[in-house]
């Protein structure tokens, strides 16, 4: 057989084997799905030439699942089972929910995350995004004529370890293969940089339908470098919605009303505020299922005063970004507005105020996301000719720590470090002989545990004997590029290594995500089998590949017995790969891993060596 | 292992040139960030995830001037968290006194005007002792004296953030 020629990582293929990538931009409010074509982004619409989809799940009696527009015609009829705005609730619980009392579901307090009971069983917001994301996943199949090798999945900047946690669970049960999570703003700043060819310090302005993030970023040559970032994972549109409403009712005198008057008056009043975009004023009616009409006029002036508190939570972010990036406002060159709700003319306002200058809306605030998302997913894909493609540096936006004696925070890993990171430091014993050590991680800038978010309690066991203070217990946190934590412990002094990897506790177990799988499948082992068949192909072909190259590029490095080691391990698993066993190809593919570990690891010191060529290479010699 | 000064092909010395780190810090992530990685097996990621949260520990490092002096001191066998526990100069510790005294008034009065002298004053001192520890490490390798200089900008350091709680309380 003759031996094809496979590009390195990150070069091009040949065009017939561009992979099929898209950008996701899963929404509070609309979601959309994206894909680079000849080189161009753009929205994949659905079958009726509509590029959003409004993030809206509606459970029918026997298990029918309708998303998007039909579930939005009917969310006034049937509000308990029609769940809008879901992204609120991923890996919050109930407490954490703003205005809960006045949602029309009926909640289940799960520990980590709150669920909804639905017509169709108790649904986690994990279960709902996904049906979400099927659907995007789906019409990007449709459109694209094939299965999907690779997706980036936004989130706002500011979501912490809980929120990113569930949101990649959502995509890993909607079948969708996650190549990265992608900070929204960070999304936008590439569509943006690269069509504008925009170098320089920039803010990007997210304010979307449930969330705000303000990002600080450096562009240069290439190169998109997050400086900072801050926000609020709780203002939104939805907020400004849900002052109009409590306005309208104040004005016509109205008691609480049952859930589905209130969801039509939240949709009467995104109307209103949508119309008051382009109007002075705009009327805001509605009948009551009592019978009663509300009818009254919204103008600009009076919006504007009842939700200008709203508007003004965005200042604190915007100083604190600013101030961690080390910059003042006459350092940023230009302010990239995203997010439908800042086409309110307040919030335009408030900006410009602040960074005084005008802020940017040349792009689409709508589609801006999905379409850097996309961009991003076609580099990761690899389907990027060699040099035109760029680097992301993105950021923790929250610190993340550790509870120490007294209900005290120890920080580990400080907000707006760049990813990924990885930091160590060393705890001791309290008492005597103590022979396990509790903990606790949490995320959050408060100095009490209590006041940040807790992520993961474990504990460390078997530790020797030994008098307080003698132990020493190594805890590492790493953080990788999609912002999630890791964290091991080990205790060194006596050499006895103990550790211990966890996901934090909100977040679903590969049991659950299993389980919720069968669940979607009924009846259809075939299903799951023939999915687990081709994900491990996916990923086989994939390490096949990259070895391949490897072995091409970097051979050299490698001792005879080395190389003769790994070709052994590349032709049991081309073996199974020429098969239809998923868990051989499994085993193939990480009894390749393992043998190719110290290659990667030589493999990626040389890379280091090589960037520098050209520059004082005598101090590279070790 | 090299250490953070070669990580980026940079001589060990606290005088650093700041266009050369940055330049040598997008070089090398540009060759192994987890970004060019995403087609690659599981080894290959991780070892890009591992080195490339090195790197960015060692720009982190070289970048602050504190932590820099830190690791040029740790290099020389001096370890400046030991050293904390001396004590300090009476004068030094009075000025401190005296400005964390200015700083309490004006959070006070809410004055960010009277904040934000107070900060260019910080600036101003920090630049001075940035001066002298360059002399001190890299001319003179004095390290003692160095590791004072450090610990002096440990105080100034934690007073910064304590103006930016300041300025933060202002602003709620």
């Amino acid at each position: 057989m003759a031996l094809l020629q496979i590009s390195e990582p990150g070069q091009s293929p040949a065009p017939h084997e561009q992979r099929r990538a898209v950008g996701i931009d899963l929404g509070t409010t609309n979601s959309l799905v994206a894909t680079v074509r000849s080189g161009v982004a753009t929205i994949l619409p659905d079958g009726q030439g509509r590029p959003l989809l409004p993030s809206i799940v509606r459970y029918r009696p026997g298990n029918r699942i309708e998303v998007g527009y039909p579930a939005q015609a009917h969310q006034s009829e049937d509000p308990k089972n029609t769940v809008v705005s879901v992204k609120r609730f991923m890996g919050r619980g109930r407490r954490d929910v703003p205005y809960v009392e006045n949602l029309p579901y009926d909640f289940v307090d799960a520990p980590g995350m709150l669920q909804i009971c639905t017509v169709a069983g108790v649904k986690s917001p994990v279960e709902i995004s996904a049906e979400i994301l099927k659907v995007l996943r789906e019409r990007a199949e449709l459109s694209l004529a094939g299965e999907l090798s690779g997706a980036v999945i936004t989130v706002p900047a500011y979501f912490d370890d809980a929120q990113r946690q569930a949101t990649k669970d959502a995509a890993t049960l909607a079948g969708l293969p996650v190549l990265r999570l992608l900070n929204e703003p960070t999304a936008a700043a590439i569509a943006y940089g690269l069509e504008n060819a925009a170098e320089g310090i920039y803010a990007v302005f997210d304010l979307g339908g449930g969330t705000f993030d303000i990002s600080i970023l450096k562009l240069s040559r290439g190169v998109f470098e997050v400086l900072a970032t801050n926000g609020n994972a709780a203002l939104g549109g939805d907020d400004f919605d849900q002052r109009l409403v409590c306005w309208a009712l104040e004005q016509a005198n109205l008691p609480p009303l049952e859930p589905r008057d209130m969801r039509m008056l939240h949709v009467k009043a995104r109307e209103a505020k949508e119309a008051l975009t382009s109007h002075g004023e705009a009327p805001f009616t509605a009948r009551l299922s009592s019978g009663e009409f509300v009818d009254m006029t919204l103008d600009t002036e009076t919006f504007c005063s009842i939700t200008q508190h709203l508007v003004q939570k965005t200042l604190g972010p915007m100083r604190k970004a600013l101030r961690d990036a080390g910059l003042e406002v006459k350092d940023v060159k230009g302010v990239v507005m995203v997010g439908g709700a800042t086409r309110m003319p307040h919030i335009q306002r408030a900006v410009r105020d602040f960074f005084r200058r005008d802020p940017l809306n040349n792009l689409d605030p709508d589609k801006v996301v999905a379409l850097g998302a996309a961009m991003q997913a076609d580099v990761l894909a690899g389907n990027q000719p060699t040099g035109g493609d760029w680097l992301l540096l993105d950021v923790i936006p929250l610190s993340l720590g550790i509870e120490t004696m007294g209900g005290l925070v120890e920080r580990i890993i400080p907000r707006n470090s760049t990813i990924p990171t990885a930091r160590a430091q060393e705890f001791t014993t309290f008492k005597d002989g103590q022979a396990a050590m509790s903990i606790h991680a949490v995320q959050g800038e408060r100095e009490l545990v209590s006041d940040c978010r807790s992520l993961a309690r474990f504990e460390l066991r078997g530790i020797p004997p030994m008098v307080a203070g003698a132990a020493r217990v190594l805890v590492t946190f790493q953080v990788d590029a999609d912002g999630l934590l890791s964290i091991t412990a080990k205790e060194k002094s006596t050499g006895v290594e103990a550790s211990v990897a966890v996901k934090p506790s909100y977040g679903l177990t590969d049991s659950d995500i299993e389980r919720m799988l069968r669940d979607s499948f009924e009846h259809a082992r075939d299903d799951m089998q023939a999915r687990a068949l081709h994900e491990s192909r996916v990923d086989g072909e994939r390490l096949a590949d990259a070895v391949r190259a490897a072995l091409a590029g970097d051979g050299q490095m490698l001792s005879p017995e080395e190389r003769t080691s790994i070709e052994a391990q590349l032709g049991a698993l081309r073996k199974a790969l020429s098969g239809s066993d998923h868990r051989a190809i499994k085993q193939a593919s990480e009894a390749l891993n393992r043998a190719t570990e110290d290659f990667a690891a030589r493999r990626m010191d040389a890379n280091v060596r090589r960037a520098l060529t050209g520059r004082s290479i005598a101090n590279l010699e070790t | 292992m090299r250490n953070h000064f070669e990580l980026f092909g940079l001589e060990s010395a606290f005088t650093l040139d700041a266009g050369r780190l940055e330049q040598a810090y997008r070089e090398i992530q540009a060759s192994i960030h987890p970004d060019r990685f995403a087609q690659a097996g599981d080894a290959e990621r991780r070892a890009s995830m591992q080195w490339t949260a090195r790197v960015n520990e060692a720009y982190r490092t070289l970048k602050s001037p504190v932590l820099r002096a830190k690791y040029l001191l740790e290099m020389n066998g001096v370890d400046v968290a030991l050293e904390t526990n001396t004590s300090m100069p009476a004068d030094f510790l009075g000025q401190q006194l005296e400005l964390r005294e200015s700083l309490e008034a004006a959070r006070e009065q809410k004055d960010p005007a009277a904040l934000a002298r107070l900060r260019s004053g910080l600036q101003r001192e920090q630049r001075e002792l940035q001066g002298a520890l360059a002399e001190a490490i890299d001319s003179r390798r004095d390290y003692p004296r160095a590791t004072d200089f450090v610990r002096r900008l440990m105080f100034l350091e934690r007073l910064d953030a304590e103006i930016d709680a300041a300025f933060e309380t202002m602003e709620e």
